[in-house]
């Protein structure tokens, strides 16, 4: 089938970059890739049939965060020679980290998720904007406005952050 | 897709993009024009009759100039950013709705490359990575006007997309939808979202000439303080494709707002047109209403001063976001009343 060749070669080249992200020794290159990676993943949605949560995708992370990050990086101007050293014992313990992390998502998702087909959520066009926006403010409302509390609890805490900072200047 | 329908979109692809760049490349000659004009001049008149050859001599002089990396540049880096910025540019073309269908060799054409679920939110991103090509190449660059020019740039964009996307917001609940087509099919006529929603217009107009980095807001390739800002490096063809890439994107945010605000290809007395001659007056009618925001970007620019950076920062965050929310709640309460929620 073309369509699960499409699938097999997007997802082999999401995670193709995104282990260029961990691999590149530059962090503006590392960012870039992070970029692509959101692209990507972009891609595997409107595979899916999801083209708002695609767009919404690139709008935010690729858009904007990922904008603000090369900002911050491009002005650190970060060379090899001011880079922290790792010691062995951050690097092993970084190992087993990791692994642990590992471990654990792949226990939580060896059996309880059926893995979704590319194609087959067409049937239903769960993924465009109307019917996203009635499941938001029905089935799923109390987790959505959850959520959005948490969001203006995030907004207000970097608005005070702000603030504080510029108080100290003065 | 069947094959017939497979030929139809990649002709459509292909004359969209030959359109975009024939004029893109005419609107160069067309800003020299209307520079001289407002400034008493006569403009380019050397190259074939009235200088109407003037942008292939540009074009040519740019293609056969050398082709030159700096030496402490980011090599890969350093190429990819005017690709960037020319490939954002052209996409957004695609999901603009360029008329009514057209009837040719007994089939119906839809004259837009893909009515896709999403339409407006496909600008906008195409609009928030377009700040990619700036960026890239501002860094890749290795120099140090470049890089101010990158970070004004992507701070620049940030802030006004925010206002942008609110206006959108308040057009989209005007609409009902978020696909282009159907937007404009609910401006039929003389039913234009510029007489419900003239605030949001000017917050747009003002966002979109700042993500367009026009003056009054082309601080980020302001010549008196930053050299030329994020193309300083650059030449030959490569800086040939940044500028081309604001021309592009002066005429597809042209059009943006001729469809979202000025009804794209409605035009008062479409009823007693059909068929063919619609369609052929509808693209006429766009592409006339495109013209005249594109004159009236060159306006501003020969027009206004640039603003000082802090002046732009106030603009887009104190002034066009507050503004855009009020304009998004009184259009809610409105469109609720409307429907009968009270």
């Amino acid at each position: 089938m073309s369509l699960e060749l499409i699938a097999t070669l997007l997802g082999g080249l999401t995670i193709g970059s995104a282990l260029m992200v961990v691999i590149s020794k530059h962090p503006v290159r590392s960012v870039l890739y992070l970029v692509l990676t959101f692209f990507l993943i972009s891609s595997n949605y409107i595979l899916m049939n999801a083209q708002f949560i695609a767009i919404v995708n690139i709008i935010v992370y690729a858009g904007a965060i990922m904008v603000l990050f090369l900002f911050v990086l491009m002005l650190l101007n970060l060379n090899t020679e001011n880079e922290p050293k790792s010691t062995l014992l951050v690097k092993v313990s970084a190992v087993i980290a990791g692994g642990l992390l590992f471990t654990v998502l792949i226990a939580a998702l060896r059996e309880g998720v059926v893995m979704a087909q590319p194609g087959i959520i067409d049937a239903n066009d769960q993924g465009l904007v109307e019917n996203l926006g009635r499941l938001l403010f029905t089935k799923y409302v109390l987790p959505f406005e959850v959520s959005s509390v948490l969001f203006i609890a995030a907004m207000v805490g970097a608005v005070l952050m702000a603030k504080r900072e510029k108080q100290t200047v003065d | 897709m069947e094959t017939s329908e497979w030929i139809e979109k990649f002709v459509l692809i292909v004359i969209l993009f030959l359109v975009t760049l024939g004029i893109a490349a005419y609107l160069t000659y067309f800003e020299r024009k209307v520079a001289a004009w407002f400034q008493d001049r006569i403009g380019p008149d050397r190259a074939g009759p009235f200088g109407i050859l003037q942008p292939l001599a540009d074009g040519g002089k740019l293609f056969f100039k050398e082709d030159f990396i700096p030496f402490a540049a980011e090599k890969w880096l350093f190429i990819l950013g005017p690709g960037i910025a020319m490939f954002t540019a052209l996409m957004t073309g695609a999901v603009i709705p360029w008329s009514t269908d057209l009837v040719l060799f007994g089939q119906e054409i839809a004259l837009q490359v893909a009515d896709v679920n999403i339409g407006i939110l496909f600008i906008m991103g195409f609009l928030s990575i377009g700040v990619y090509g700036i960026m890239i190449g501002g860094w890749a660059s290795n120099n140090k006007y470049s890089l101010f020019s990158a970070i004004r740039a992507s701070s620049q964009m940030i802030s006004y997309e925010l206002a942008m996307g609110i206006v959108v917001i308040t057009i989209v609940m005007m609409s009902g939808s978020l696909s282009l087509r159907d937007i404009t099919n609910a401006q039929h006529g003389m039913n234009w979202n510029v007489f419900y929603q003239p605030v949001a217009f000017i917050v747009f107009f003002v966002c979109a000439l700042a993500e367009t980095n026009r003056a009054p807001f082309d601080l980020p390739e302001c010549e008196s303080e930053l050299i030329g800002g994020y193309h300083t490096e650059y030449g030959s063809m490569k800086m040939g494709f940044y500028l081309f890439a604001e021309y592009v994107s002066l005429f597809t945010s042209s059009v943006v707002i001729a469809v979202l605000f000025f009804g794209g290809y409605n035009f008062p007395g479409m009823d007693y047109f059909e068929g063919n001659t619609l369609a052929l007056l509808g693209l006429g009618a766009l592409f006339l209403k495109t013209f005249f925001f594109v004159f009236v970007f060159m306006w501003i620019r020969w027009t206004l001063p640039r603003f000082r950076f802090d002046q732009l920062m106030h603009l887009g965050w104190k002034s066009l976001i507050p503004i855009s929310l009020i304009n998004m709640l009184i259009t809610g309460i409105v469109t609720a009343f409307n429907e009968g929620w009270f």
